[in-house]
């Protein structure tokens, strides 16, 4: 079984861990297309090589970020989300949302 | 049978000569010594047959004694497919051959071999599927000839377990690699695992001779023995195997009834190689061994192999085990080197100063039976003249013994599991392995090293380079090992134009039967294994792979390293299913109230991982017992436990933001004391949950969710707040509370009795108000909620106080006639009032929209999750909806999934379904297409059996439809 580098707990089976998708920018949900809005939710780049990844200890409710070779399945880093969310997020209703970027 | 015949110690490291044992083979009695096994123990005593071959029933003998082989395949009372070779032979014990007709010795089915020219290569495939049937008629008849061992039916379970062991180096073998690696490990402070599959540690150097003298074997392993059992830092396994090698070292370690889930920083793979045989005719018959089975007979159990011995090699091991036989007081009739020369002349002439007469470039071009082809009796020697072919001329030499020195096969098969890739060297001849994962080393013959010391320093190389991983090096350098023994023949191969020139010793596959296979097109080495089963059987290719690898590449005019090996896959050597099988092990939760509604009667069901009620009396009489649950909850009073809602608590300045971010609704502006239905709509626009929010404080809410959604209710929000960095504190409290829900139009005048310090008058605590204070002196959560449609109270304590929450309630409802429902009753109760259930009612499509909620959404918000495609979903046209209908009383009743049609269509399904006494019909809800929704129109629904039932379209609820009981 495959061991996971938790930022928090330390290394783990993975199965303690769960997927949570790759990271990816959300377009401005007032201000995008329909298509980008359509895109972002529901196509996946699936590319071989590394890929940033939200995992979840399920056992602890701990969120971070790892990323990982599609190809080799070998994880290269895992670390804590505020490294890339650093800042409160807001949104308003007219004006562009503060992007959340990775 | 005696074994007068055993060889002086110190021949014999695995058995007790104290202590004889007797046991059965085949209806006769036969003696060994503990520590035999059953194979020994018979050959110690002359037997030598030991089971009938798959398919042509050829009697065949030990071939590897290292439990590698099919050939000695037994079974015992209790269980078939026993290795001989492996089994420890012991006092009583009953042992059986396998796959024979009348018995072993005169089996009648023999005369298959007669026949095997009319069964080639893929004969049943290409001989049994036509015409239609024939199969079946054939079948009975061919699983019976083609079986092996009988299944005990009367199988008792036993007790196997597991363990787990995390070490930061573990060794695979312990032969001279195994051992040196371990140590150099273990002395720089590394704690190390050995694992070895055999009952002794030492591998090659428990039977192999490495010298002329003989001497170094014994004297290495002793040394090295010493200082691994006093070894501070080693854990030794034996007599286990592991068996398979899984991402980041994770290693399956089999030991009689445990596995072992062993954890390993560092693995170093010692597993050695597997000597491998010479393809001729007749190369199957008992007497035809390997080299190294010959001198693990001697060595492990003092059983004399045979009287006189021809020794045939591609190398010059076969010279050092023509020695070991002489010192035996064996008779070597000829060593016959299929090569020019030795590689070692010293060694060459050792033998030949022993009077041995030795023939280069010759090879044995097939072995003579004796009657019945029950053992070797001779053996027609030729010259070899060109690859693969000999001379007409012969030479016959009597013997009863033929050892086989081919060369080796690295024992690949963990590492080719890790994703090792197999490449042949052909001025080697022999294949190697590369691209193995870090972490992952290998030492020693495996690696292709041969000589004795190379072998040693290649273990301690492995084990420096584990060490600089583990940081435990001492700034020692992995200096590379090189090795120039030359140890495989190329082409051990010789077809005789008679066959039984056996390539596949489990699946009596003969080399022109694997040539056959790439002539009808099958070139590619799987589908060669896959059309001939090449490798199928238990021995799995150890023996099998390398010819036929050869083989393949010859006849496809390919490379060896192109045709390669096919896939190795764990378990490595057979497992029995007990040994990965778990307990039982389905836990589920229950409430604090559990044993409460046991004693009440209750039929239990699961929702999500709980346990709940679903109602309360004899599963039989499930609609009895829902029907007056419910109408007594419509008349007087009624109690369920609803401890199994999720429970999620958000506080903090931004937990009035996260809340509005989160669910449909606005909250900003909830006020204290107030309860809100909250809807989820994930980043799809699909309604995935829904609950009551309360806000207790400005800066605390406390959010209910569905028994099977919360989990993924919590991941979810803090996914979320792990991006949007708002200032909440949010956890899942659902384990925290004990909840029921007290319901019915008699439900204030118990709750009266019981919450003193709460003001519970309709103006006071009003519908969808939240208020804090005691319930029979404990500290209390109630919520007026209206999922049932009566006057009601969700009342929610700390778990600790559910069962005393539950027994003051039935005490001081007493008077009132209280009576406990379940959540099918519940279920009832609330599809009268047309209240959806989220995953009953909707599915991986359902917008907001399809559901009637467009009230639970605020618009007037800048966002929330899901807030996009809810907009661009419902900005399309609509193609589906969720509607009420009913049908009359004693119609066919529709189940859930059940289909709507439209004309020839499917336009949608039912989601809810049940008989209503208070309504006096059937209701239910279900998908319609956007054409069927009009109220008063009637559409086609598909039930059992292809009938179809007309329902009628109904406004919702269907019950107390200006919704005035719940606000009492």
């Amino acid at each position: 079984m495959k061991i996971m580098p938790c930022p928090l707990n330390g290394p783990r089976n993975i199965s303690e861990f769960v997927h949570g998708g790759e990271v990816r920018d959300m377009p401005n949900p007032t201000t995008c297309s329909d298509k980008e809005w359509a895109e972002y939710v529901f196509y996946s780049d699936n590319q071989a090589g590394v890929v940033t990844e939200w995992w979840l200890h399920a056992a602890s409710g701990y969120w971070f970020i790892a990323e990982r070779h599609t190809v080799t399945d070998e994880i290269i880093r895992t670390y804590d989300p505020s490294e890339i969310f650093k800042a409160r997020v807001e949104f308003s209703a007219e004006s562009t949302a503060q992007e959340v970027s990775a | 049978m005696s074994h007068a015949t055993r060889l002086k110690a110190p021949m014999g490291l695995l058995i007790d000569r104290t202590k004889p044992v007797s046991f059965k083979f085949d209806g006769k009695s036969y003696q060994g010594f503990k520590g035999d096994s059953v194979a020994s123990a018979l050959a110690g005593c002359g037997r030598w047959l030991l089971s009938r071959s798959f398919k042509y029933h050829r009697p065949r003998g030990p071939l590897t004694m290292a439990g590698q082989d099919a050939n000695t395949l037994i079974q015992l009372n209790k269980e078939p497919n026993v290795l001989a070779d492996r089994e420890l032979a012991a006092n009583g014990l009953d042992v059986q051959g396998q796959n024979y007709n009348g018995s072993l010795d005169g089996d009648r089915d023999a005369i298959l071999g007669h026949f095997s020219r009319f069964m080639p290569v893929g004969f049943y495939y290409r001989s049994f599927f036509k015409p239609l049937g024939a199969w079946d008629k054939w079948e009975g008849f061919i699983r019976k000839k083609a079986g092996l061992g009988v299944l005990d039916l009367d199988f008792q379970p036993e007790y196997y377990d597991k363990a787990y062991l995390f070490h930061d180096v573990v060794v695979v073998g312990s032969g001279p690699a195994g051992l040196s690696a371990a140590l150099k490990a273990a002395d720089a402070g590394a704690s190390v695992l050995l694992v070895e599959e055999q009952p002794i540690l030492g591998g090659s150097l428990t039977y192999n001779r490495f010298d002329v003298e003989g001497e170094q074997a014994d004297q290495l392993r002793e040394d090295l023995l010493a200082s691994v059992e006093q070894h501070a830092n080693i854990e030794v396994l034996t007599s286990a195997a592991c068996n398979g090698w899984f991402a980041d070292n994770y290693l399956p370690v089999i030991q009689g009834k445990r596995m072992y889930k062993v954890r390993a920083k560092e693995c170093i793979v010692a597993s050695g190689s597997f000597e491998q045989h010479v393809v001729f005719r007749n190369n199957d018959l008992p007497g035809i061994m390997m080299s190294s089975a010959a001198t693990r007979l001697m060595k492990h159990y003092a059983v004399k192999p045979g009287n006189r011995a021809v020794v045939l090699t591609g190398n010059d091991d076969g010279y050092l085990t023509a020695l070991e036989l002489l010192d035996q007081g064996i008779e070597v009739a000829a060593v016959v080197d299929m090569r020019n020369a030795a590689e070692s002349t010293d060694i060459a002439n050792a033998v030949k100063g022993r009077g041995v007469q030795v023939l280069t470039g010759h090879t044995v071009y097939e072995a003579i039976p004796t009657r019945g082809n029950k053992h070797v009796r001779a053996v027609d020697v030729r010259r070899i003249t060109a690859k693969g072919e000999v001379a007409s001329q012969s030479q016959r030499f009597d013997c009863d013994l033929l050892c086989m020195s081919a060369g080796y096969m690295p024992v690949y098969q963990l590492l080719c599991q890790a994703g090792g890739q197999l490449r042949y060297d052909d001025s080697a001849a022999e294949f190697s392995l590369s691209k193995l994962p870090k972490n992952l080393r290998i030492a020693g013959s495996v690696n292709g090293v041969h000589g004795l010391s190379e072998v040693l320093h290649d273990g301690e190389r492995a084990a420096i380079e584990a060490l600089h991983t583990l940081g435990l090096a001492n700034g020692e350098v992995a200096v590379e090992v090189n090795c120039k023994r030359r140890v495989n023949f190329d082409w051990p191969i010789f077809s005789h134009p008679k066959g039984k020139d056996f390539v596949d010793f489990d699946e009596d596959l003969q080399a022109k039967d694997i040539v056959n296979a790439t002539r009808l097109g099958y070139r590619d080495v799987q589908l060669v294994k896959r059309f001939s089963t090449v490798g199928m059987g238990p021995s799995q290719g150890r023996h099998s792979a390398l010819p036929t690898a050869r083989l393949v590449a010859d006849a496809t005019d390919r490379t060896v390293t192109e045709t390669g090996v096919t896939t190795a896959r764990p378990p490595f050597s057979p497992e029995k299913l007990a040994h990965v099988a778990g307990r039982i092990f389905d836990p589920y939760r229950r409430t604090a109230m559990h044993h409460r509604h046991k004693e009440l009667g209750a039929k239990m069901m699961p929702a999500g991982n709980w346990q709940r009620p679903a109602f309360y009396g004899k599963p039989e009489e499930r609609d009895a017992c829902m029907h007056a649950e419910a109408e007594h909850v419509r008349n007087k009073v009624g109690v369920i436990d609803v401890s199994t809602l999720g429970g999620i608590e958000l506080r903090g300045p931004d937990a009035a933001e996260f809340m509005n971010r989160i669910y449909t609704f606005a909250f900003l502006k909830q006020p204290v004391g107030k309860t809100r239905y909250a809807v989820l709509t994930n980043e799809h626009g699909v309604v995935i949950d829904d609950g009551v929010s309360c806000r207790l404080a400005d800066e605390h809410f406390y959010v209910t969710a569905t028994t099977s959604g919360v989990e993924r209710v919590y991941r979810e929000m803090m996914k979320w707040n792990a991006q949007w960095r708002l200032d909440v504190d949010i956890t899942n409290v659902t384990s925290a509370f004990a909840a029921v829900n007290l319901a019915g139009p008699d439900s204030r005048k118990v709750l009266e009795k019981l919450a003193t310090n709460i003001d519970l008058s309709p103006e006071g605590f009003p519908y969808l108000a939240y208020r804090e204070g005691h319930v029979a002196g404990i500290p209390a959560r109630l919520l007026r909620v209206g999922f049932v449609g009566e006057l009601g109270y969700e009342i929610h304590v700390p778990s600790r106080f559910g069962e005393a929450l539950w027994d003051a309630l039935q005490e001081a409802g007493k008077e009132f006639d209280i009576r406990p429902f379940g959540v099918e009753t519940q279920r009832l109760l609330r599809l009268e009032k047309g209240h959806i259930i989220v995953s009953q009612d909707t599915d991986g499509m359902s917008h907001p929209g399809e559901l009637s909620l467009e009230w639970a959404i605020s618009r007037k918000k800048p966002f929330f999750v899901g807030r996009r495609s809810v907009d661009i979903v419902m900005a399309q046209p609509q193609t589906r909806k969720l509607v009420g209908f009913t049908l009359p009383k004693g119609t066919k009743k529709p189940e859930e999934g059940h289909l709507v049609l439209s004309g020839p269509d499917i336009s949608g399904n039912v989601t809810s379904c049940e008989y209503s006494p208070s309504v006096g019909s059937i209701i239910g809800l279900a998908y319609v297409g956007i054409n069927q929704i009009e109220v008063g129109s009637q559409f086609p629904i598909r039930v059992d059996d292809g009938e179809v039932v007309q329902a009628t379209v109904v406004d919702l609820p269907f019950f107390d439809p200006d919704n005035a009981r719940q606000a009492l």
